[in-house]
C-alpha cells in the first residue's frame, strides 16, 4: 500500500509531466487560457492515461517488443476517441473551447511516455496508481498556469470577475503569456530544487568556516 | 485555383498563425532539438517534409474512405496510424537509398511520429476545407499548401530560436533560469514578435 501511495505522489511532486519532466507542452500551454478548460483538459487526459495505462499493463506481455510503439499508439488513440465522442456528446461548450487539442490528447508525450517508461513494465495496480498520479500531476500544473493567466489576462478566476476597475493584460491570454508563465514557473521549481541541494550539501559538509551563518558557499 | 487565397494561407501559416509560437503545436521538438543551429534545420527540414505529405494523405483518406463509409469518428485513430507507418517507412527507404540525407535526419524521423504538429496539420486540414461531409473547392490543393507552409513556419522558428539559444549558451545567466527556462522566456519574447504580424488583413 505504501508503494502505490508512493507512485501516486511521484507524478505530483518529482516527476510532475509539466515542472519535472517537462513533457506534453502544447495542450499544457493552448489550453490553459482559463481554468474551466484547465481542469477539462486534465481530466480527459487522466482519463486517457488511466484508461491505456491498464490496458497496456494488461497486454504487456502479449505485445513484441520491436512492434510496441505502434500497439501502444492504436491502444491509446482508441481511448483518446472515445473521449472525444463522450466529449462532443455531453459536454459540447467544453468541446468546442478546446477545438484541436481534444483529438491531440494522442500525441500527448506524457500518454506515451508513461505508456514506454511505466506500463509496459510492471503490474495492473501500480500502474492504475501511476496514471492517476500522472493525471493529478498534469493537471495540477495545468490549473495553477491557468489560474495566473487567467487572473492576470482576463481579470476573472472561474469565469467569476475579480477587479472591478482593472484593465486586463491580454498578452497573459494570448500565446506569449502562456511561455512566459511556464518559464516562471519552471525557474521557481529549478531554484526550490537547487535551494533544497546547496542545503543538503551543506548538512552533509557541516559548516567548517567560522562566522558564515547561511551556509558556506 | 486562386493566387490570394493561396497566398492568405502562405502568410497566416508562416507568420500570423505560426505553428509553434501562436498555435503551441509541435513545442516538445521546438525545445528540445533547438540547442544548435545544424540539427535544427535538419529536424525543421524533416517536419517540413513529413506535414506536407501527411497532409497529402490525410486528405486521401478522409476523402475518399472515412467520408464515403461515414465513419469520420475513426479520424483520429486512422490519421496516427497512417502517419506513423508513413514516418516509419520514409525512413527506411532513406536509410536504403541516401546514407547522407539519412545521416542529416535520420534520427528525427521517428520523433516525428508524436510530433503534434503533423497530426494537427492533418486534424485542421480536416476541420477547415471539410463542411458538413463535403469537400471545398480545390480543398486538396489548399491543405497540400497548409501542410507545406506549416512546416515553413516551424523551420523559421527553429532557425530563429536555434541561433538565438546558441549564443545564450556563453551567457552567465541565473542557475535555475539556464536551460529551459530560459528558452521558454525567449520563445515567450519571440511570440510577442510575431504577434505584431495579426494586423495583416485580406
Amino acid at each position: 500500500m505504501k508503494k502505490l501511495f508512493k507512485e501516486f505522489t511521484k507524478g505530483i511532486t518529482v516527476e510532475n509531466p509539466t515542472f519535472g519532466l517537462v513533457l506534453g507542452l502544447c495542450p499544457t500551454l493552448a489550453v490553459s487560457t482559463s481554468v474551466v478548460n484547465a481542469i477539462g483538459m486534465g481530466v480527459a487526459a487522466t482519463f486517457v492515461l488511466l484508461g491505456s495505462n491498464i490496458i497496456i499493463s494488461l497486454v504487456r506481455k502479449l505485445i513484441p517488443d520491436q512492434i510496441r510503439i505502434p500497439c501502444f499508439i492504436v491502444i491509446i488513440a482508441t481511448f483518446v476517441t472515445i473521449n472525444e465522442l463522450v466529449m462532443k456528446a455531453y459536454f459540447p461548450a467544453l468541446n468546442a473551447s478546446l477545438g484541436i487539442f481534444v483529438p491531440l490528447i494522442v500525441v500527448n508525450c506524457i500518454v506515451l511516455g508513461r505508456a514506454e517508461a511505466f506500463a509496459c513494465k510492471k503490474p495492473v495496480l501500480d500502474s492504475i496508481f501511476d496514471a492517476l498520479g500522472m493525471g493529478c500531476g498534469f493537471t495540477l500544473a495545468l490549473t495553477i498556469i491557468a489560474a495566473i493567466r487567467e487572473s492576470l489576462g482576463a481579470g476573472k478566476f472561474f469565469g467569476i470577475t475579480l477587479f472591478n476597475n482593472y484593465e486586463p493584460v491580454t498578452m497573459m491570454v494570448l500565446a506569449p503569456g502562456a511561455l512566459l508563465t511556464l518559464g516562471l514557473l519552471i525557474a521557481g521549481v529549478n531554484y526550490w530544487h537547487i535551494k533544497k541541494n546547496d542545503l543538503k550539501e551543506i548538512k552533509k559538509l557541516g559548516c567548517q568556516k567560522e562566522g558564515c551563518e547561511n551556509g558556506c558557499r | 485555383m486562386d493566387v490570394g487565397k493561396f497566398m492568405a494561407i502562405m502568410i497566416s501559416m508562416v507568420f500570423i498563425n505560426n505553428f509553434i509560437l501562436s498555435k503551441f503545436l509541435g513545442l516538445c521538438s521546438f525545445i528540445g532539438v533547438s540547442k544548435e543551429i545544424k540539427p535544427a534545420v535538419s529536424m525543421g527540414l524533416a517536419v517540413t517534409f513529413v506535414t506536407t505529405m501527411s497532409s497529402i494523405i490525410s486528405w486521401l483518406i478522409y476523402r475518399y474512405l472515412l467520408i464515403p463509409f461515414d465513419i469520420t469518428y475513426l479520424r483520429t485513430i486512422s490519421f496516427i496510424l497512417v502517419i506513423a507507418s508513413f514516418v516509419q517507412f520514409v525512413e527506411m527507404v532513406i536509410r536504403k537509398t541516401s546514407p547522407g540525407l539519412y545521416r542529416a535526419f535520420g534520427i528525427y524521423l521517428p520523433l516525428i511520429t508524436v510530433n503534434c504538429a503533423v497530426l494537427g496539420v492533418a486534424v485542421l486540414n480536416s476541420e477547415m476545407f471539410f463542411i458538413n461531409g463535403k469537400s471545398l473547392p480545390d480543398s486538396f490543393l489548399m491543405s497540400v499548401a497548409q501542410g507545406f507552409f506549416a512546416g515553413v513556419g516551424y523551420l523559421l522558428a527553429m532557425t530563429l530560436m536555434s541561433g538565438i539559444r546558441q549564443k545564450l549558451e556563453m551567457i552567465d545567466a541565473p542557475r535555475s533560469l539556464k536551460g529551459v527556462p530560459l528558452a521558454f522566456i525567449i520563445a515567450s519574447l519571440m511570440s510577442l514578435a510575431f504577434m505584431g504580424f495579426n494586423g495583416f488583413k485580406f
